[in-house]
């Protein structure tokens, strides 16, 4: 089944689209990926970006990434209006880093824990919340995650006290 | 008391409460807050039927935008008020209607006082299209009424909490109500702009004259002399044929949109929406930002209708779309207390076992909507049924002029497109009716062929509008063939 079946998109769909960054170039350090497979009118992205790491030929172009010039900072993460950009860092060996949008209660505290849910919502483990903050209402979270559930992780749930 | 349903706190708003109204619903005093509808009060109390049928049926809302007939009442003892666009004012008496309301022989109506105005334009609505057109043409100078029967401006932009998409020069980015906020803003630094609310234009006349009616604290009767016309007047949303559909509880998606994020009151616990298109989609998650559990979203056709990224959004949030699904009926005693759904076949047809049931209270539809075309229709304006389009809508130049000269479209009463290209026609209708009345400027026919070039050569062109775009192609012809539609030639 397809994402446009499920909602729901493969690591392959990614690749597919040049939207995956390289494993050597995943492993350096944070860097974008924006879960943005289908040609819709919208160029937001392109002007978010400090570094003109995001590019498209057309507004309804799929966005193209230029992985070299991406830092990670994440700085497009909240101005995505359809929340699907985020910020992997899989340069520690411990444990990776998934920066993601977040616009629901209760607020994030940075030294929290998050359950942390894949892209069907499920549940996948729970993680530390290391950095927020906020621009417009959208929150950007960044959570400890399993090093091996790099690519599941897509959001969190905080549970109220 | 019943209890209060209205949202203290919300992830993107922030419901600013000031002063306390308090009002009777029938033997009940409600309170409530200044600037709420009298619907949105009562549902925040707990009333959830809104009119009686003459077999005494309960009825529900169902657009809560003053576009469909399930919330008139009494209020005074004026009967067929829209309860869902009339604010909420000390001590007014608000009552049900059963069946046909009484003959309104005892309403002690003041006399309403006619006004004739001349103005230059027109504008009908004050959504998306008419808040840009209506801009555009201040800031060229011209005098300009523009009308709305909401009593706020805005149209659907104020319940629009999420950020648009778009292009960055297009209010791409920015939250809807933010836009409508920013333009409503703008609007008011003008003073040859002249803004009446609660005003409904009720119909074309002759002499070029409109009538429009204005309620509230200084009613009158206005027949409006414009130059030209622009008619923005939106959309209505679709209902679905199902057992029970009448059942209070069952809605529009856009009206639940209109509880929680216009007026902060929450629709339910827990809902169903039948629809996946981006409608659909988005509201499912604005309701899990007002505390509702989405607990699915049904989609007929084998594929999601709306964009990946908004399906994406609320699957990570747990909820499941289920494709090749429909509903079959509502259940419950006087309200909705369960939907049951059903896979279909090939042939759309309910699958006798794949019944799923699901306790909710509320049950969304976000089928579709249809342009809201009927003054446009009144004014003879030839209409044409496309499908793309959602329904009727009128024929119309590339400037967006219809068959009656001088009389304009723009946004989703055009055809159902969403808000970008809303705040283009709704430009370039501007600047068409600019050229027409003699502002002769070089800069101006530029800004228009630059809009023009980047609605149908670039945005317009993205695979995923390329049904708005074809049905749009249907229904937009050249001055030379307008000319021809004018004389009877064509069509």
């Amino acid at each position: 089944m397809s994402y446009r079946e499920t909602g729901v998109l493969t690591i392959e769909d990614l690749a597919r689209k040049e939207l995956l960054p390289s494993d050597e170039r995943l492993r350096r350090g944070p860097v974008v990926i924006l879960e943005c497979p289908e040609e819709i009118p919208c160029n937001l992205c392109i002007y978010a970006c400090p570094f003109k790491a995001i590019s498209k030929d057309r507004i309804y172009s799929v966005p193209r990434v230029d992985f070299d010039k991406c830092i990670g900072c994440g700085a497009c993460i909240p101005q995505c209006p359809g929340l699907a950009i985020f910020v992997v860092d899989l340069s520690r060996e411990n444990y990776a880093l998934i920066s993601l949008p977040y616009e629901m209660l209760p607020k994030p505290e940075k030294d929290s824990i998050a359950v942390l849910l894949d892209r069907e919502g499920r549940e996948v483990g729970v993680g530390r919340i290391v950095k927020v903050w906020q621009y417009d209402k959208t929150w950007v979270v960044t959570v400890e995650v399993p090093r091996d559930k790099w690519w599941e992780v897509r959001n969190i749930r905080i549970q109220r006290k | 008391m019943p209890s209060d349903l209205r949202i203290i706190e919300h992830p993107i708003l922030d419901f600013k409460r000031t002063r306390k109204i308090s009002f009777f619903f029938e033997n009940q005093v409600i309170e409530a807050y200044e600037g709420e509808s009298i619907l949105a009060a009562l549902y925040a109390a707990g009333v959830r039927i809104f009119s009686f049928s003459e077999n005494g049926v309960g009825r529900g809302l169902f657009c809560s935008i003053g576009r469909c007939s399930s919330c008139l009442a009494y209020v005074n003892k004026v009967p067929n008020v829209r309860i869902c666009i009339e604010p909420v004012r000390d001590d007014i008496r608000v009552e049900r209607q059963k069946g046909f309301p009484n003959l309104p022989l005892d309403t002690n109506v003041n006399y309403v006082r006619t006004e004739r105005v001349k103005t230059d334009v027109l504008i009908v609505g004050a959504g998306p299209a008419g808040l840009k057109a209506t801009l555009t043409l201040a800031e060229l100078g011209f005098d300009v009424t523009l009308v709305n029967d909401h009593y706020k401006l805005g149209g659907q932009l104020v319940k629009q909490t999420h950020k648009f998409f778009g292009d960055k020069m297009y209010y791409g980015g920015i939250r809807g109500f933010k836009i409508a906020e920013k333009l409503v803003g703008e609007i008011s630094k003008f003073s040859n702009v002249h803004v009446y609310t609660n005003a409904q234009a009720y119909g074309f006349f002759d002499e070029n004259t409109i009538g429009v009616a204005v309620r509230g604290c200084d009613e009158k009767n206005l027949l409006v002399k414009p130059r030209a016309v622009v008619v923005a007047t939106g959309a209505v949303e679709k209902s679905l044929l199902f057992e029970n559909n009448d059942l209070p509880g069952v809605m529009g998606a856009g009206a639940a949109q209109t509880l929680m994020n216009e007026y902060g009151v929450k629709p339910s616990d827990k809902a169903v929406v039948i629809g996946s298109g981006n409608v659909g989609l988005i509201i499912s998650y604005q309701l899990i930002q007002a505390g509702v559990n989405v607990e699915a979203v049904a989609e007929i056709m084998p594929s999601i209708g709306g964009w990946f990224v908004h399906a994406a959004k609320v699957r990570r949030l747990g909820v499941p779309i289920l494709t090749k699904h429909t509903i079959l009926r509502a259940e419950g005693t006087d309200r909705v207390e369960r939907a049951v759904l059903s896979a279909v076949d090939n042939n759309f047809q309910p699958i006798t076992g794949s019944e799923k049931v699901f306790n909710v209270d509320l049950i969304l539809i976000a089928v579709g909507l249809q342009p809201n075309y009927s003054l446009l229709y009144q004014a003879g304006a030839i209409c044409k049924y496309v499908a793309e389009l959602g329904g009727f809508t009128p024929i119309r130049t590339w400037g967006m002029e219809t068959s009656v000269p001088n009389v304009f479209v723009a946004g989703d009463a055009s055809g159902i497109e969403e808000a970008t290209t809303a705040f283009i026609e709704g430009e370039i209708a501007a600047l068409t009716i600019a050229m027409k009345l003699g502002f002769d400027s070089n800069s101006i026919s530029r800004r228009r062929s630059e809009l023009m070039d980047f609605l149908w050569n670039e945005y317009r062109l993205a695979p995923v509008v390329e049904r708005s775009r074809i049905g749009k192609l249907k229904v937009t012809v050249s001055e030379e063939e307008m000319e021809k539609i004018r004389k009877g030639v064509l069509y």
